[in-house]
C-alpha cells in the first residue's frame, strides 16, 4: 500500500499557473480522490510506458493489446509515452499490464490522470490554433505591407490597407484573447501584469490603423498588431509546452497504488479505503506491503523498512507489541495490526502538517520575468501617455497625430522579445537537462537553482540507492559463503538478498541446504550435511553483535559475520566534487545512526554532517540556514524530507522518491545517476545569465528605437524590424546555451 | 497593375487553403504524437495492404 497513491489528479492541479503548491494536501490522500480512486473505471485505459522510443515499441504494444479478448482499439502515443486503450469494462488495467509485461514492456496505470491529461491536450491545441491563425495573417499582412512600404500610393495602398484590415482585425480578435482574457482577469483584480500594455498596444494599433485606413491615411499598424500576436503567442505556447511535458512525465512518475487496507472482520479480509478504517480495526499487511495506518503488532513478527520514514538504513525488528507507523514497508512476515491511528490522526498525518508549516513559511519567488514586469509596466504606459500629452500641446490640439504617436510607441516597446525572453531561454535548459535526466517541474526552479549556495543532502536513499552491499567477501571461505548464498537465497530481506547477489556475481554456486524456512523477524534456517545453518540477527545465532550493518551465518565451528555498507548513487561522487569546484557549501543530515552517516560523510568528503536528525530537525537546519542568508538546495527522497524539501529555497528528488517528496520538490531526478545535479547548477546559473542578457537585447532595441517614436519619425516598417530583429536575437541568444 | 487583381486572391485564397489544412489537422488531432507518427512510417505491419 503506498501512503500518498493517487496523487497524479493533484500533482497535475500544482503545475496549473496561479495555483500554489500543496505537497502537505497530498501526503494524505484526501477523501475525494479516495473515492474517487473506488470508482469502477470506464471503458477507456490510459497506461503509461516509460520504455517504449521506437516504431518497433509501437507494433508490439498494439498487436500484444488487441490480442486481450474485449480490446476494441489501441493507441500507443510515443511523445507522451502512453497508451491509451477502449476496451469493455471487463478489461482490467492489471490484465493489460501483465499481457505488456509479457511482451518486456513495464507499463503503469493511469486511470486518475486520465480527465486532466485530456485537459491539458485541449489548452496547448487551442494556443497552437491561435499560434497558426496569427502566423497565416502575419504572412499575408506582411506581404501587402511590403508593397506598401516600397511605395504604393494612392488607391492601391488604401485597398492594401483594407485587404490588411480585412485579415488582421479578425485575427487580433481571434488570436488576441488569451491577452486579453489575462489583462481583464489581472485588472479586475487592481494589478497591472504585462498582459495590459500587450493588450493596449493590440487594441490601439488596430484601432488606429482602422481609422487611418478609413481616412485614407500614410501608416497603418496592421503588420505590427499581427506580428506580436504571433511573436508573444509563440514564447506562450513554449512556456506552456515546457510545463505540459513536465507535467505528463510527473503523472508518470506517480505510483499508482491504491491506497486501501485489508481489514480482518470477524476473521476474514475485506478490503477497504483507508478513510474507513477506524482505531480498534485489525489490518493485515502482508511481506513486501506498506503500513497503511499507525498500529501496533497484534500477531506475526517481521522486520519493516523505515528508511522513508526516518533514514534508517537498516531494518528494524518487529514483533508483537511492537509500534508501526503508517509508510514503512513490512519486509519478511505477515503481521496483523491493531489500528491505533487512521486518517487524519496517524503520523503520517503529522508530517502533513509539518509541510503545510514550512510551506507557508516560505516567501514567494518573485521571477525575473516578473521583476522585468514591474518595472516596465508603468514606464511603457508614462511615456506612452506623456508622448500623447506633448504632442497634444506642441502641435496645439492634434488629437490624430498625438495618437498615433502614442499608439507607435506603444507598439514598439510592446514586450515581443520580452515574451520570448524567459520562454526560450527555459524551453532550451529543460531540453538539455532533460536529457541529461532531470525533469523541471516548476517554471522558476531555474532561476531559484541557480541562486544557491548551500546544498544539504539527505543519506539513505539519496546519496545512498538504499540498497545494501556486502564488504567483507574476500574474508569468508568458499564453502561458508555456499551455504549462506544458499540460505540467503531463500529469503526477500535486503540484506540477504544483496548477499545472494554478490555471491552470484563471483560465481559462487550455492551449497545444498535443505528444509529452508524463514523465522519472520530473525532469518533464515536450514539443513546443511545434517546440521541446522542459520543466517540472521546476531542473537539468533548466538553472535557478537557489531557495530556496523551486518548478517550472521552460524555454520560448524564458530559464527561469521557479513557486514555490508550501504551502496553510493552513481554519479554521488561525481556531483559533489562537482558542487565543490563551483563553491557550494555542501552538508548532510540524515536520520541515520551515527556510525553510518560518519562512515558516507568520509567517503564523500563532506566535512559537515548530522545524524539521527528528525524531519523537524531537518526543517530547522534548512530555515536556519535560510535566515543567516544562505540559498538552499535540498536533496532528498523520504517522507522525512518533505518538509525540508519544501521550506528549502529549491528542492530535487530522486524518481524512486515518495510521491509526497517529489511534489513538494521542483526537479526531479529521472535516471538512477547523479551526476547532473552539478550539471544542473551550472546549467541553471547560464540559462539565468541568458535570460538577463535576453533583457538587455531587448532594452537596446527599445533604447534606439523609443527615441524615434517619440519624436514622431518612427514609421510601420521601423517598429516591424525593430519587433522581429529583437525577437530572432532573443531566440538564438536562448539557443546558445551550452 | 489590373494583374493584382489576380494576384492577391490568389495569394489569399492559398494561404487560406493552408490555414484550413492546419485547422484540419489540429481539429483530428495530428499534433498530439509527432514522434509516433515519425516512427509510424518505419512500421512494416501495413506494408502490404491497407490497414481495414
Amino acid at each position: 500500500m503506498t501512503i500518498a497513491g493517487p496523487i497524479a489528479p493533484q500533482d497535475i492541479e500544482v503545475e496549473r499557473p496561479g495555483m500554489a503548491a500543496c505537497p502537505a494536501c497530498v501526503v494524505t490522500p484526501s477523501a475525494q480522490a479516495l473515492a474517487a480512486m473506488a470508482k469502477p473505471s470506464s471503458g477507456r485505459l490510459m497506461l503509461s510506458l516509460p520504455a517504449a522510443h521506437c516504431a518497433a515499441c509501437i507494433s508490439t504494444v498494439e498487436t500484444a493489446i488487441a490480442g486481450v479478448p474485449g480490446v476494441q482499439s489501441s493507441r500507443v502515443n510515443l511523445t507522451m509515452k502512453r497508451v491509451s486503450v477502449e476496451a469493455d469494462a471487463s478489461v482490467t488495467a492489471p490484465q493489460l499490464i501483465e499481457v505488456l509485461k509479457r511482451v518486456g514492456y513495464e507499463a503503469h496505470e493511469l486511470d486518475a490522470g486520465l480527465l486532466s491529461a485530456t485537459e491539458t491536450d485541449k489548452q496547448g491545441r487551442d494556443l497552437l490554433m491561435r499560434l497558426g491563425v496569427a502566423f497565416f495573417s502575419m504572412m499575408n499582412v506582411m506581404l501587402l505591407s511590403v508593397a506598401v512600404w516600397s511605395g504604393a500610393e494612392g488607391a492601391t495602398r488604401d485597398m492594401f490597407h483594407w485587404i490588411s484590415a480585412a485579415i488582421a482585425i479578425p485575427t487580433v480578435i481571434f488570436s488576441g484573447q488569451p491577452f486579453f482574457k489575462s489583462a481583464w482577469a489581472g485588472l479586475r483584480v487592481g494589478r497591472l501584469g504585462m498582459d495590459f500594455p500587450i493588450s493596449l498596444a493590440l487594441v490601439l494599433a488596430s484601432s488606429i490603423s482602422l481609422f487611418e485606413t478609413i481616412k485614407s491615411g500614410h501608416h497603418a499598424y496592421f503588420d505590427a498588431a499581427v506580428m506580436l500576436c504571433f511573436f508573444l503567442l509563440l514564447g506562450r505556447y513554449l512556456d506552456h509546452r515546457t510545463r505540459a511535458v513536465a507535467r505528463s512525465a510527473a503523472e508518470e512518475l506517480a505510483a499508482l497504488e491504491v491506497p486501501r487496507a485489508t481489514v480482518l472482520v470477524d476473521g476474514a479480509e475485506v478490503v477497504r479505503p483507508i478513510s474507513e478504517v477506524v482505531a480498534g480495526d485489525l489490518v493485515r499487511v502482508r511481506p513486501g506491503g506498506r503500513m497503511p495506518v499507525d498500529g501496533v503488532v497484534a500477531e506475526g513478527a517481521s522486520e519493516v523498512d523505515r528508511s522513508l520514514l526516518t533514514g534508517e538504513s537498516l531494518p528494524v525488528f518487529a514483533g508483537v507489541g511492537t509500534v508501526v507507523s503508517a509508510g514503512e514497508v513490512n519486509l519478511t512476515g505477515p503481521l496483523v495490526l491493531r489500528v491505533t491511528a487512521a486518517g487524519k490522526d496517524s503520523s503520517l498525518h503529522r508530517m502533513a502538517d509539518l509541510v503545510a508549516v514550512a510551506e507557508s513559511a516560505k516567501t514567494k519567488y518573485t521571477t525575473l520575468a516578473e521583476r522585468a514586469a514591474s518595472y516596465y509596466s508603468p514606464l511603457v504606459h508614462l511615456m506612452s501617455f506623456s508622448a500623447f500629452g506633448y504632442w497634444m500641446w506642441a502641435t496645439g490640439g492634434d488629437v490624430r497625430f498625438a495618437v498615433n504617436i502614442s499608439a507607435a510607441v506603444l507598439i514598439i516597446t510592446c514586450p515581443c522579445a520580452l515574451g520570448l525572453a524567459v520562454p526560450a531561454v527555459v524551453t532550451a535548459a529543460s531540453g538539455k537537462l532533460f536529457r541529461k535526466g532531470l525533469l523541471i517541474k516548476h517554471g522558476t526552479a531555474l532561476e531559484r537553482l541557480a541562486q544557491v549556495d548551500t546544498v544539504v543532502f539527505d543519506k539513505t536513499g539519496t546519496l545512498t540507492t538504499g540498497a545494501p552491499e556486502l564488504t567483507n567477501f574476500t574474508d569468508h571461505p568458499r564453502a561458508v559463503i555456499e551455504v549462506a548464498a544458499a540460505l540467503a537465497s531463500a529469503s526477500s530481506h535486503p540484506l540477504a538478498q544483496a548477499l545472494a547477489e554478490a555471491a552470484k556475481a563471483q560465481g559462487v554456486v550455492a551449497a545444498e541446504v535443505s528444509d529452508l524456512r524463514e523465522v519472520p523477524g530473525y532469518g533464515v534456517e536450514g539443513i546443511w550435511r545434517g546440521q541446522t545453518v542459520r543466517l540472521g540477527r546476531a542473537g539468533w545465532c548466538n553472535a557478537e553483535a557489531l557495530d556496523v550493518t551486518a548478517t550472521y551465518l552460524c555454520a560448524g565451528d564458530k559464527p561469521r559475520a557479513f557486514t555490508f555498507a550501504d551502496r553510493l548513487r552513481p554519479g554521488a561522487e561525481v556531483a559533489i566534487a562537482a558542487l565543490k569546484a563551483q563553491g557550494k557549501h555542501i552538508r548532510l543530515i540524515s536520520g541515520d545512526v551515527e556510525g553510518a552517516v560518519a562512515d558516507l560523510a568520509a567517503r564523500l568528503c563532506i566535512e559537515d554532517w548530522v545524524a539521527g536528525a528528525l524531519p523537524a530537525e531537518k526543517v530547522a537546519l534548512v530555515r536556519d540556514l535560510t535566515l543567516a542568508g544562505r540559498r538552499v538546495l535540498m536533496v532528498g527522497d523520504g517522507l522525512n524530507d518533505t518538509a525540508a524539501l519544501a521550506a528549502a529555497h529549491v528542492s530535487i528528488s530522486p524518481a524512486t522518491a515518495l510521491d509526497a517528496a517529489r511534489t513538494a520538490s521542483d526537479i526531479v531526478l529521472l535516471g538512477q545517476d547523479m551526476a547532473a545535479i552539478g550539471d544542473a547548477t551550472r546549467i541553471a546559473r547560464q540559462a539565468t545569465r541568458r535570460m538577463v542578457e535576453n533583457f538587455g537585447i531587448s532594452a537596446a532595441y527599445n533604447v534606439v528605437a523609443v527615441p524615434l517614436a517619440l519624436i514622431g519619425s518612427a514609421t510601420p516598417l521601423a517598429a516591424a524590424l525593430a519587433m522581429s530583429l529583437s525577437s530572432i536575437t532573443v531566440s538564438l541568444n536562448a539557443l546558445r546555451l551550452k | 497593375m489590373e494583374i493584382l487583381s489576380i494576384l492577391i486572391p490568389v495569394s489569399l485564397i492559398l494561404g487560406g487553403i493552408g490555414l484550413v489544412a492546419f485547422i484540419w489537422a489540429m481539429k483530428t488531432k495530428q499534433f498530439d504524437d509527432p514522434t509516433g507518427d515519425a516512427n509510424r512510417i518505419l512500421m512494416k505491419d501495413w506494408d502490404d495492404k491497407p490497414k481495414p
